[in-house]
């Protein structure tokens, strides 16, 4: 075991465990992570097999789609961004409650694809900030699972209490 | 039964002009006579269908520039039947709405009027129905590029936080298209080379 972990010792602590805030946030945070599925194209139809049994997004305890962004705190945009539907993202991305995270599945979602026209956003990233690319086209489920472990190691290295401070207006301490 | 039909057609409706065609049964109608027309095709013909309604652009240098195509469908007779109706006016073509007639003429309607900016004159809802309703262009025309012209996203707020607009998409030396003609062993898709959207000059 390194000597970096914390480890419980039930003889000398009791009821007590000994770790850090920032690691109790994330480990909270990385292991409920509620998805809203943005689905735009037919990047949403592998989305839904992830979801599905065989590939069992649940396994990674993300098997909570709330399509109502108050509830979400994983934005997963699969699918075309049309210009005309890019307000609606950024929108919907606005009501999200913070923290909240962007995934990006897909070419589509991530520089436009191959739809290279008039009608199209060429990435998402141009109204929204993303936290992890899937490329593909589409992306296999597995692939899609990939980069939502991605985001929990991500997860795992936020420094979310002083993020909590700031967005609270505390000053930090450290 | 085509030809039956044909003599029958050409009988009734005087002002009907063939069209070549290479499948079905295909006439020329002026847009003055397309409300009569319809409606006796589906009162008296039996053409219950109205399964397409697209347009057709020539290309600014011909007249006239625009036409509108219909295909009916008989269920009874099991027969297409193809009416294109040239648009009078090349600045502001319109054509009179079969929506009343076929309510499936409605959203092809306006489709047809968002991406070629051609009005049906009698249609109940005329607004675009792909673009947002601010959008200036009608991205089916000859003239416009396939990569898009710049042009401010309709939401100003959305705007503020993330300075986004429409931009010309980047062609990457494309778009990838079959020439029409030759076999299809010859005629693979190939690159157009329209990269003069991006920003950095492609050099070769
Ligand atoms: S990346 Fe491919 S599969 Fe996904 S939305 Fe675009 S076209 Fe569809």
């Amino acid at each position: 075991m390194s000597t970096k972990e914390i480890v419980y010792d039930s003889k000398v602590e009791g009821e007590i465990v000994v770790t850090r805030a920032d690691a109790v946030v994330n480990w909270i945070r990385q292991h409920s992570v509620w998805p809203m599925p943005m689905g735009l194209a037919c990047c949403a139809i592998e989305l839904m097999a992830t979801a599905a049994p065989k590939f069992d997004i649940s396994r990674f305890g993300m098997e909570v789609m709330r399509f109502s962004p108050r509830q979400a705190d994983c934005m997963i945009v699969a699918g075309t961004v049309t210009y005309k539907m890019a307000e609606v993202v950024r929108r919907i991305y606005d009501q999200m409650g913070d923290p909240k995270w962007v995934v990006a599945m897909g070419a589509c979602a991530s520089t436009g694809g191959m739809y290279r026209s008039y009608a199209v956003l060429q990435g998402v990233d141009n109204i929204i900030p993303v936290d992890v690319y899937v490329s593909g086209c589409p992306p296999r489920p597995e692939a899609l699972l990939d980069a939502m472990i991605k985001l929990q190691d991500k997860i795992g290295r936020e420094p979310s209490v002083r993020n909590l401070r700031k967005s609270q207006g505390i000053a930090s301490v450290a | 039964m085509d030809e039956e039909l044909a003599q029958r057609l050409v009988e009734r409706f005087a002002f009907l002009s063939k069209r070549t065609s290479k499948d079905c049964l295909s006439y020329f109608c002026p847009p003055e006579n397309l409300v009569e027309l319809a409606t006796s095709l589906r009162d008296r013909e039996g053409f219950e269908m109205l399964v397409d309604l697209t347009a057709l652009d020539w290309g600014q240098e011909n007249s006239p520039r625009f036409t509108t195509l219909y295909h009916f469908y008989s269920l009874a007779l099991k027969i297409y039947l193809r009416i294109a109706c040239d648009c009078p006016c090349n600045d502001k073509p319109d054509v009179p709405s079969l929506a009343a007639i076929y309510p499936a003429a409605d959203w092809h309607e306006r489709e047809v009027f968002d991406m070629f900016g051609i009005t049906f004159a009698g249609h109940p809802n005329l607004k675009r129905i792909l673009m947002w309703d601010e959008y200036p262009y009608h991205p089916l025309r000859k003239e416009f590029p396939l990569a898009g012209i710049e042009t401010p996203l309709p939401a100003p707020d959305v705007v503020e936080v993330t300075n986004v607009s429409v931009k010309p998409a980047p062609m990457m030396g494309g778009p990838f298209v079959s020439p029409a003609e030759g076999n299809v062993s010859e005629s693979e898709p190939r690159a157009k080379d329209e990269s003069w959207t991006e920003e950095v000059e492609k050099t070769l």
